[in-house]
C-alpha cells in the first residue's frame, strides 16, 4: 500500500533493459506507463499527467533515452526535468506598493490554512523584511476566527483590526486599510472566511473586497494533501479573483504533493511559500526542484540521477 | 434494496450512452474514476478485471455491461459481506464516548457540532470535551458549537493536557448523567509521532474511565484529499482503532472516492457524510448513492 517512488517503480523495467544493450520502443512504453501512474498516485491531475507523459515520451522515444547505457536513470532525468520546468523557478518575492500600504488577501477553501498562513506571513514579513503589518479579520462566518487570529496576533505581539461578526467583509476591509493608513502599518494582510470555489455569493463577496482595497497580491492558500480537484479549484479562483500567487499548505506532511504540478498548470501563477507547520515561523520558500522530485518519491535518488 | 435498484438503472442510463465496449470507452471510465480519488490501484484492479469480465463473457455492447460494473463497484466497497447497518453504536442508558480524529482542517470541530446536534435532537443528554488545547481559538470554536446546539462544553485552558482534558470530560458527564460525551481532538498529520502518541494516551484514558469505551473512534477525511487519504486511515487505525469514518466538505466538487480503497483495504466504513458548514448538513452515508456520484460527471459529458 505504501506509495512506491519512481525509481522504485521503474525497477524491474530498468533490470530487463540491463545487458540487452538496447532500448526498444516497447520498453520506452513500459517506462512511461510506470511514470504516470507515479504521477497519479502523486495526485497529479489526470489531464496534466496526460500532457506531461506526451512530452516525456518525445524526449524519451528520442536519442537522449533509446541510445543511453542506462536509460532508467535518463527516464527519472528527463522526468524530473519537466516537472521543474512546469512548476517554474523560485519566487517568493513579496510585492511591495509605490505608495500606501501594500495590500496581502489570503483565499482559498474551508480548512486550507489561510488564518494560520496569515500569522506566518505577518510574522515573516516583521522578522525579515523588518515591516510592521496589520493583520485584518475578515472571516464573520466561521465560529470564533475573529478570536483565532486575535490569538496569533496576541502571540506574535501584532496589531489585529476586526469589526466582530455583525459587520460586512468589504466595510471591515475597507476600514482596516484607512485604520493602517493612520497607524502606518505598511503591509495590511486579510484573512478572508474559507469558501468553496462555486459558492457564487462568497466568491462574489471577495470580487467586492478585491474591488474596493485593490489588494498588490491575492494569494489562494491550498493544501497540500489536495487531490484531483485542486485543478479545478484554482481555476475557479483564478479566474474570479485573478490571483498573484499559491502558497502551499501542510507540506510537513507526508504527501507527495501532486497538486503543486496541476495548480501551477491550470493558472501558471507563482507558487510562492510552503507551510512546514503549525508553528508561526513554519513557513518556507518554496522551491520546485525539490518538489519535483517530492512528487515522485526520490528525494534519496538524486545521486543516482546526478551520475546518470 | 431500492436504492440498489436505483443505482442500477442508472448506471444503466449512463452505459447505454456508450454503445460499444471498446478502448475508448474504458480510457474514460479509467479518467472518471481517477478523477474523483479513487485509488489509483483500486481503479487500475478494476479496469482490468471489467475487461477481463468483458472477454470471458463475449461483450461488445455496453448495454450487456450494466450488471457487471456497477455490482463490482459495490463490492469494492462491501466487499463479501454487504449491508449490516454502519449507523453509530452507542450503548442504550449508559455513557457512551465517541473520539473523534484526523489530520489538520478536515472539519473535526464542526462535524462534533453537527452530530452533537442530531443526537441531541433523537434526546439523548450529549456533551463535549475540548480536548483541542493547542490551536489558536480552538476552544472558542467549540463552545460556540455548544452554544448554537445547547450542549454543555468541558474545557481547561488552552495549552494544558489534552489527555487531562478528556479526563475531566468523563468526569463531568458521568456526574451529569450525559449520554453522549464527544471528545473534540487536535488536528495532527499523522507522520508526527509524537503526536500521534499523545493522541494514543488520550484513547486509553478513556478505555481506563470507561468500560468499552470508546464507543465510536470517527476519523474525520475531507473529501478534497487525495491519495494521501489512505495514508491518514491507515495510521490513525493504528493509533486509535478507527471505527468510522466522517467524510467532509461533499458539498464542493471533489467526490472523495478514496473512501473505496479505504473501506476495501482496511474495512473502516463511512459512517456520515459532511454537506456544510451548517448545522444540520451532517448525513449518513449511502453508499449506492455514493457510487454512483463518482460517475456521475461521465454522464453530464455525453
Ligand atoms: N501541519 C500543518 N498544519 C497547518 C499548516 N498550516 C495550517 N495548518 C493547520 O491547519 C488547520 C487549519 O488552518 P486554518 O489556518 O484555521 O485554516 P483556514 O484556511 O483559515 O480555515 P477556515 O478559516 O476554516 O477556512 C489548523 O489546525 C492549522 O494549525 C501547515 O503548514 N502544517
Ligand atoms: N463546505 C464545507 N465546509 C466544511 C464542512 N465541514 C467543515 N467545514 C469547514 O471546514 C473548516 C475547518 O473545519 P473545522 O471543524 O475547524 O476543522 P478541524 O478538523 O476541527 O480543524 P483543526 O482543529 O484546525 O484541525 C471550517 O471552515 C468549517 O466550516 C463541510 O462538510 N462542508
Ligand atoms: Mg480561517
Ligand atoms: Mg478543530
Amino acid at each position: 500500500m505504501a506509495f512506491e517512488g519512481l525509481a522504485d517503480r521503474l525497477q524491474s523495467t530498468i533490470k530487463k533493459i540491463t545487458g540487452k544493450g538496447k532500448v526498444s520502443e516497447q520498453d520506452v512504453k513500459e517506462m512511461t506507463r510506470e511514470v504516470r501512474l507515479a504521477l497519479l498516485e502523486a495526485d497529479v491531475n489526470y489531464k496534466v499527467v496526460k500532457d506531461l507523459i506526451k512530452n516525456i515520451k518525445e524526449r524519451a522515444v528520442g536519442q537522449e533515452v533509446m541510445e543511453s547505457l542506462t536509460p532508467g536513470q535518463q527516464v527519472i532525468k528527463v522526468v524530473k526535468e519537466e516537472l521543474t520546468a512546469l512548476m517554474g523557478g523560485e519566487q517568493s518575492k513579496i510585492a511591495v506598493a509605490d505608495r500606501g500600504p501594500t495590500v496581502i488577501m489570503m483565499v482559498g477553501l474551508q480548512g486550507a490554512g489561510k488564518t494560520t498562513t496569515s500569522g506566518k506571513l505577518a510574522n515573516l514579513l516583521r522578522k525579515k523584511h523588518n515591516r510592521n503589518p496589520l493583520l485584518v479579520a475578515c472571516d464573520v462566518y466561521r465560529p470564533a476566527a475573529i478570536q483565532q487570529l486575535e490569538t496569533l496576533g496576541r502571540q506574535l505581539d501584532m496589531a489585529v483590526f476586526s469589526m466582530g461578526e455583525e459587520a460586512n467583509p468589504v466595510d471591515i476591509a475597507k476600514n482596516a486599510l484607512e485604520k493602517a493608513k493612520e497607524d502606518h502599518h505598511d503591509y495590511v494582510i486579510i484573512d478572508t472566511a474559507g469558501r468553496l470555489h462555486v459558492d457564487n455569493e462568497l466568491m462574489g463577496e471577495l470580487q467586492q473586497i478585491k474591488a474596493e482595497v485593490q489588494p498588490h497580491e491575492i494569494y489562494l492558500v491550498v493544501d497540500s494533501m489536495t487531490g484531483q480537484d485542486a485543478i479545478n479549484v484554482a481555476e475557479s479562483f483564478n479566474e474570479q479573483l485573478d490571483i498573484t500567487g499559491v502558497i502551499l499548505t501542510k507540506l510537513d506532511g507526508d504527501t507527495r504533493g501532486g497538486a503543486a504540478l496541476s495548480i501551477k498548470a491550470v493558472t501558471d501563477k507563482p507558487i510562492k511559500f510552503a507551510g512546514m507547520g503549525e508553528k508561526l515561523d513554519e513557513l518556507e520558500a518554496f522551491h520546485p526542484d525539490r518538489m519535483a522530485s517530492r512528487i515522485l518519491g526520490m528525494g534519496d535518488v538524486l545521486s543516482l540521477i546526478e551520475k546518470a | 434494496k431500492k436504492s440498489r435498484q436505483t443505482f442500477s438503472s442508472k448506471i444503466n442510463d449512463l452505459l447505454a450512452r456508450y454503445r460499444k465496449v471498446d478502448e475508448d470507452f474504458f480510457e474514460e471510465l479509467e479518467e472518471v474514476l481517477i478523477s474523483a480519488d479513487t485509488g489509483v490501484a483500486t481503479v487500475m484492479d478494476l479496469i482490468d478485471e471489467l475487461k477481463m469480465e468483458v472477454k470471458r463473457q463475449n461483450i461488445k455492447d455496453t448495454t450487456e455491461m450494466k450488471d457487471v460494473i456497477s455490482e463490482k463497484l459495490v463490492e469494492i466497497y462491501y466487499g463479501d459481506n454487504e449491508q449490516e447497518i454502519e449507523s453509530l453504536s452507542l450503548q442504550e442508558g449508559e455513557l457512551s464516548i465517541i473520539l473523534v480524529v484526523g489530520v489538520n482542517g478536515v472539519g473535526k470541530t464542526t462535524s462534533i457540532g453537527k452530530l452533537a446536534h442530531q443526537l441531541k435532537q433523537e434526546g439523548k443528554k450529549v456533551m463535549l470535551a475540548a480536548g483541542d488545547t493547542f490551536r489558536a481559538g480552538a476552544i472558542e470554536q467549540l463552545e460556540v458549537w455548544g452554544e448554537r446546539t445547547g450542549v454543555d462544553v468541558v474545557k481547561q485552558n488552552s495549552g494544558s493536557d489534552p489527555a487531562a482534558v478528556i479526563f475531566d470530560g468523563i468526569k463531568s458527564a458521568k456526574s451529569k448523567q450525559a449520554d453522549v460525551l464527544i471528545c473534540d481532538t487536535a488536528g495532527r498529520l499523522q507522520n508526527k509521532v509524537n503526536l500521534m502518541n499523545e493522541l494514543a494516551k488520550v484513547k486509553r484514558v478513556i478505555e481506563r474511565e470507561v468500560p468499552h469505551a470508546p464507543h465510536e473512534v470517527l476519523l474525520v477525511l475531507d473529501a478534497t484529499t487525495g491519495q494521501n487519504a489512505l495514508s491518514q486511515a491507515k495510521i490513525f487505525a493504528e493509533a486509535t482503532d478507527v471505527t468510522g469514518i466522517v467524510l467532509t466538505k461533499l458539498d464542493g466538487t471533489a467526490k472523495g472516492g478514496i473512501v473505496l480503497a479505504i473501506r476495501n483495504e482496511l474495512q473502516i466504513p463511512v459512517k456520515f457524510v459532511g454537506l456544510g458548514e451548517g448545522v444540520n448538513d451532517l448525513r449518513p452515508f449511502d453508499a449506492h448513492a455514493f457510487v454512483y456520484g463518482l460517475f456521475a460527471d461521465l454522464l453530464e459529458k455525453e
